[in-house]
């Protein structure tokens, strides 16, 4: 799945992360900031490892703002952040890869 | 060297026969010398002593390098005291490596966190660091360590010498023109103003400050002419609208009076509860609840309560004007109806100070008379370990307070916290900091379930026969990780920038700087 378009999601409150994803060309980087950094900044960055490998996010930009999610909260925003960058969030979302 | 709680206390801290902490009860029956503060001798007949400027009256005191001064934390978020003296010590004064022995500090004191980056204040000893100023000490800006006591642990250690406060300023809301000094009766008032009762009896020198100066003789004070030098007035002393926080609200929260409804079941399935029996909760939303629910478990079972105790809240005040309490011992009253209350009833709602109220000391503190206690938590491990000083980040954010104190003096202490706050597991496997030790905590009641400490047999053979169900708290904290996920472990550096002591003056932990995560 290739990020061809800025898209946001998730938000800002307490226990949710917000995810923006932009397109960039030749390498995929990830950008963690984190209220619960000194205890979870490592899972937090593996867990987008995981799930941008998962959907086959090979380059692009991702920025995450983590306000104390829980896990399935921060791969469901990951995950809403890509398909909204191609478009697939409306429809074609690939159920079988999640 | 390990502690009794499994810390290692760093050697160089254990001089000036410093102890770690060996357990609870460890200096009972033991000799302390008491000692006396210096005090200039009244001799002469004074019309007053009223002073013009709190500069003046510093003067008057002596000010001088590496001097200690103390102030009490009544009036909490809305207190201007303390960030008016120290001002006027380093602005005006000059005053330099300036040590703060506060009953708490927090939001109200952000000039304090300014004069440590500065490095003008260089220590502190205090229950509570919140705000910018546990910041600046957790990132180690503080010269020398800061130290945590309880409100117990702190009359003990000024009784016994190990702080000597040359200025104790006490802001009072009202004072007359001799010292005779009361939170009541004034503009701005905050009630009890019992936190400064030790600083009055021990400091070498007492100012005064209030907004309402009061016909002579302002009777009854809880702070006595006879220890007082000088008298400043100033606009204002303090807001109390600024009392009460988010830390004394009622909650409507149905998850926290879940958690408030068990704990006041299982109150009422012991033995304590009988006529005459004492209790004590704190401030937080599920344990101030516990009232709420307390109540019915006394009207059906016709029992009054013999004498609430500690930080005293409305709901208290409620429940001893339906007839339900005899008598309220107040050390600190946490929103304005208390305070109303406490001045219109003095014969059933008493102030009391923190040497009365905690001291380990001494041979009458009122927390060992108590049977039950219900407090909050931001951590428990599962050796029953509680913390109330550091976030789970490793950063000073909280209080002791009476915290450590009323779990080793009550029959029945019983913590109620959620299993879980966002992603952070409140049930864990090592509390970062250890404030009260696990030998002294009985109960825990979370939104998953109940646990007892296995020490306390007798509270779990109660728990079954009425058929209040629990579980163990490893499984309690099993079920927290499996929510959020196993954190990682701090990453600490050496230097140590608070070092917390036990209620008997022996070292219970200490706090070093965090090293913060970085990713690459």
């Amino acid at each position: 799945m290739d990020i061809l378009n800025n898209a946001i999601a998730g938000t800002l409150e307490s226990s949710d992360a917000q995810v923006q994803v932009f397109p960039q060309s030749g390498k995929l980087s990830i950008y963690v900031e984190s209220s619960v950094m000194n205890q979870y900044g490592r899972q937090i960055k593996k867990t987008a490892e995981e799930t941008l490998a998962k959907l086959k996010v090979k380059e692009g930009k991702v920025v995450i703002i983590d306000k104390g999610a829980l896990e399935c909260t921060l791969k469901a925003r990951i995950e809403c952040a890509v398909f909204r960058s191609c478009g697939q969030s409306e429809s074609n979302i690939p159920w079988e890869v999640l | 060297m390990k502690n009794a709680v499994g810390r290692e206390i760093p050697d160089e801290l254990l001089v000036n026969n410093k102890r770690v902490y060996s357990g609870k009860n460890q200096i009972d029956g033991q000799y302390e010398q008491k000692v006396g503060p210096k005090r200039r001798i009244g001799e002469k007949p004074r019309e007053n002593k009223l002073v013009a400027t709190l500069r003046e009256a510093c003067e008057k005191c002596g000010v001088h390098y590496g001097m200690t001064i103390s102030f009490h934390s009544v009036f909490r978020n809305g207190d201007y005291v303390a960030s008016m003296a120290v001002k006027t010590l380093v602005e005006e004064l000059g005053v330099k490596d300036l040590n703060i022995a506060a009953t708490s500090l927090g939001s109200a004191h952000d000039i304090i966190a300014d004069y440590i980056e500065k490095g003008i204040v260089t220590g502190i000893q205090t229950s509570g660091v919140r705000g910018r100023i546990g910041e600046v000490i957790s990132e180690g800006k503080l010269k020398t360590p800061a130290i945590i006591r309880s409100h117990g642990g702190r009359p003990r250690a000024i009784a016994a010498g190990e702080v000597t406060i040359d200025i104790a300023f006490i802001g009072a809301s009202a004072s007359d023109y001799y010292g005779n000094a009361a939170g009541i009766g004034g503009k701005n008032n905050s009630g009890v103003i019992g936190f400064a009762g030790p600083d009055a009896k021990y400091a070498n020198h007492v100012i005064v400050v209030t907004d309402t100066l009061v016909p002579f003789p302002n009777l009854p004070a809880p702070i006595n002419a006879m220890d007082v030098d000088y008298v400043v007035t100033v606009d204002e002393v303090g807001n109390p609208d600024k009392i009460a926080t988010a830390e004394a609200r009622m909650t409507q929260d149905p998850r926290e009076l879940m958690m408030a409804r068990n704990v006041a079941d299982i109150i009422a399935n012991t033995p304590y509860f009988k006529d005459g029996f004492s209790f004590q909760t704190g401030v937080g939303g599920p344990s101030l609840a516990v009232n709420r629910f307390l109540e019915e478990h006394m009207v059906k079972n016709n029992i009054q309560m013999g004498f609430a105790l500690g930080g005293i809240s409305n709901a208290m005040c409620q429940l001893q004007d339906k007839g339900l309490v005899k008598k309220i011992l107040d050390t600190q009253c946490f929103d304005k109806p208390t305070i109303e209350h406490l001045a219109k009833h003095p014969d059933k709602h008493i102030e009391i100070t923190t040497d009365e109220y905690a001291n380990p000391s001494n041979q009458g503190a009122y927390v060992n008379k108590l049977d039950y206690v219900v407090l909050s938590a931001l951590e428990i491990d599962t050796d029953f370990n509680v913390n109330v000083i550091t976030g789970s980040d490793g950063v000073l954010r909280g209080a002791p307070g009476g915290h450590p104190d009323t779990a080793a003096g009550s029959k029945c202490c019983i913590i109620v916290t959620p299993l879980t706050r966002g992603r952070m597991a409140t049930v864990c496997e090592k509390v970062v900091t250890v404030t009260t030790p696990g030998d002294t905590v009985d109960v825990l009641v979370t939104d998953y379930g109940t646990a007892v400490n296995p020490l306390r047999q007798d509270i779990i053979d109660c728990l079954d026969k009425a058929g209040i169900p629990h579980v163990t708290i490893e499984s309690l904290k099993e079920k927290a990780y499996s929510l959020v996920g196993r954190p990682d472990d701090l990453e600490w550096e050496d230097k140590v920038i608070a070092v917390v002591e036990a209620r008997d003056g022996s070292i219970l932990d200490v706090v070093r700087r965090i090293k913060p995560v970085t990713l690459d």
